[in-house]
């Protein structure tokens, strides 16, 4: 019984919505224009933005961690008051030395085992002075587990000179640094990390990461020498993470923070103008989805309106012969659906053909893909669009009074 | 009801009235009490003026719309307890309509229009749904027209498709309303003889209703509706 209701379903009402549809050339033609315009806009739209987020995300977050976990900072300790007494309170804050975290190892092996963390790397980094000759810059130390650091950061890719090495007294300096004390490959870097602490390091390899702050100071040792320089043996400050979906970063972080009793930040924390900018953003496409759709929407229903009234004496007729209000219903709605499908298609075809432009003739600031599942997704969106609009228009049809609706001149 | 004639009826209205607008200072009845009987083999003529409530009536018995109060009954199925739904699909099974202005749909060609009735009840036609709408064609003179659109022939070939077109579900009874209104008198004598062929061959009931004094006397039965009641020459005699 089913099968056959819905080959029927799909045969007389398909066949009648497609000679009323044919029946107007120029009138389905239009709408279709008007449908397709609307959705090349949202597809190209989303894809727009999609590719942008995905560009600024990854240029952002291509240079630091998602979730950075440290020890918590030292604060001054009071006893409680004693009873009915009064405590009147001087507190000077606590200078926060640099401290290592405690059995931070079992942090590492716990993170590692959380199935929504991606990498995980210990650091120890800390701030020193730089000289060549005569000439002095500051520096952030950081010392790293290189194959572990490499999932966080991938410094490797962004070298410029030299390669990927360090330990046995060979560092990693960034373009602005190499550039302030003249330095090139193979070059001796003496670092000083205060109160006697020097070491005379090799340059194997000059990075760009393209964040001025981070080439012009960060120096890469391993972790054994930093350790050492900073007077932190078997110590280590920082522990990098990523996550595997980085808006839940904020989540993992609280709870990173809740079960090793540590300070997590997120990057989220950390760039809040850059989320902020981001949110903003996807409110923005969304409101521009939602109002270009409903303009579709409008165009088909008004269209759909007026064929109700083109075809009222058809509908008296097919009435006369038998049709029930349901049929007559359901011819309305598929003319609706197949607008909205039909126009989608030629629509998502053009926004694909736009985005394809942007990328090849565009200013090439960045790539746009286009996901494979945004066409069919806007597609079927479209499609049920339709269908809503023809909702009032198919109603009005339904309920045509067959007497009247024959002699309808 | 013990009548066993009165079982053979196609169509039966005990006290039929029709009241528009009610409750509104526009009201008014435009049928009175109307009793008819229809047996199958017959070929009725329903005259009258503009406005004595013939196309009320062929309404109603077109289960188009329904009576304010009376009885209906089609084929002995009481129409009155029925609801839209039932009344489409009996109107589907057993009615089949001509109207004046011919009314094909435009978006279909002739064959398509004589499969029509059979589509909207089972979907894509079968073979001998085909075989049976071209055969159709074939009697009303239009064999070789199936694939021409509506608008590429003439009035009276029309007429004869949407002839065709209320034959193809074999229906018990067959309305014709003003079918000739619009055509040349020699198209019409043509349109009434195919109705008196269809009416013997198929021996469906036919009501016609006309305006056309000449046609109608050529009916076995002719029945005068004047200010929502039939005229007393109502039950007018057979003849040939």
């Amino acid at each position: 019984m089913i099968p056959g209701a819905v080959h029927r379903f799909l045969w007389t009402e398909g066949l009648i919505a497609v000679r009323f549809l044919f029946e107007n050339v120029m009138q389905t033609l239009l709408i279709l224009v008007g449908i397709a315009g609307g959705v090349a806009v949202i597809v190209f739209i989303t894809a727009l933005i999609t590719g942008l987020q995905a560009n600024i995300i990854e240029r952002t977050l291509g240079t630091q961690a998602h979730v950075r976990i440290m020890p918590l900072d030292e604060v001054n300790r009071q006893l409680p008051p004693a009873d009915n007494a009064m405590i009147l309170l001087l507190d000077s804050p606590r200078a926060q030395r640099l401290r290592s975290i405690n059995n931070w190892q079992a942090i590492r092996d716990m993170l590692d085992a959380a199935p929504d963390i991606q990498a995980v790397s210990p650091v120890v980094s800390g701030p020193a002075l730089a000289r060549r000759g005569t000439a002095r810059a500051s520096v952030a130390l950081v010392g790293i587990d290189p194959e572990r650091y490499q999932e966080i950061i991938a410094i490797a890719p962004s070298l410029i000179a030299g390669r990927f090495l360090v330990g046995d007294g060979h560092a990693l300096i960034g373009t602005e640094l190499a550039r302030t004390l003249g330095l090139g490959l193979g070059d001796k870097l003496r670092l000083d990390a205060g109160d006697g602490r020097i070491a005379v390091v090799d340059v194997a390899g000059i990075f760009e990461l393209g964040v001025r702050e981070l080439d012009a100071r960060f120096v890469y040792l391993d972790l054994k020498q930093t350790q050492t320089l900073l007077d932190l043996p078997g110590g280590i400050t920082v522990i990098d993470t990523t996550v595997n979906d980085i808006f839940t970063a904020d989540r993992v972080a609280a709870r990173i923070a809740r079960l090793s009793g540590l300070r997590a930040e997120s990057w989220m924390e950390t760039n809040g103008q850059l989320l902020n900018a981001l949110r903003s953003q996807s409110l923005t496409t969304q409101m521009i989805r939602v109002f270009v759709g409903i303009s579709v929407a409008f165009g088909i229903a008004s269209v759909l309106a007026v064929s109700v009234v083109q075809h009222t004496r058809e509908i008296g007729i097919l009435r006369a012969m038998g049709s029930s209000r349901k049929q007559v219903l359901r011819v309305f709605l598929v003319q609706g659906g197949l607008l909205g499908l039909l126009g989608s298609a030629i629509g998502a075809g053009i926004g694909w053909a736009l985005v394809q432009a942007f990328n090849t003739l565009g200013p090439g600031l960045f790539f746009i893909p286009v996901p494979l599942s945004l066409i069919p997704f806007a597609m079927v969106i479209a499609c049920l669009t339709g269908v809503l609009a023809s909702a009032l228009p198919a109603r009005r049809a339904a309920r045509l009074d067959p007497a009247v609706a024959i002699r309808y001149v | 009801m013990s009548d066993p004639a009165s079982r053979a009826a196609v169509l039966r209205l005990s006290a039929v009235s029709k009241t528009y607008h009610i409750a509104t200072p526009q009201e008014h009845e435009v049928l009175h009490g109307i009793d008819l009987r229809l047996e199958s083999g017959e070929l009725a003529a329903l005259v009258g003026p503009s406005g004595s409530g013939k196309s009320t009536l062929l309404n109603l018995i077109g289960l188009l719309d329904t009576p304010t109060s009376g009885e209906l009954y089609l084929l002995e199925h009481p129409t009155q307890t029925m609801d839209d739904a039932g009344r489409t699909r009996l109107r589907n099974e057993a009615i089949g309509f001509v109207f004046q202005f011919h009314h094909l749909i435009p978006a279909f060609s002739v064959l398509e229009n004589v499969l029509m009735p059979l589509i909207l009840r089972h979907g894509k036609p079968g073979a001998d749904d085909i075989e049976q709408a071209q055969s159709l064609l074939a009697d009303v003179g239009l064999a070789g027209f199936g694939a021409k659109k509506p608008s590429q022939i003439s009035g009276g070939e029309q007429q004869r498709v949407a002839i065709a077109r209320a034959l193809v579900t074999r229906p018990a009874l067959l309305l014709a309303d003003e079918p000739t209104g619009n055509l040349d008198t020699q198209s019409a004598d043509r349109i009434f003889e195919l109705f008196r062929q269809v009416n013997s061959r198929f021996q469906c009931a036919v009501l016609i209703v006309t305006h056309d004094n000449r046609l109608a006397a050529r009916c076995s039965r002719i029945m005068s509706l004047v200010d929502g009641r039939f005229h007393s020459s109502a039950s007018a005699s057979h003849r040939p």
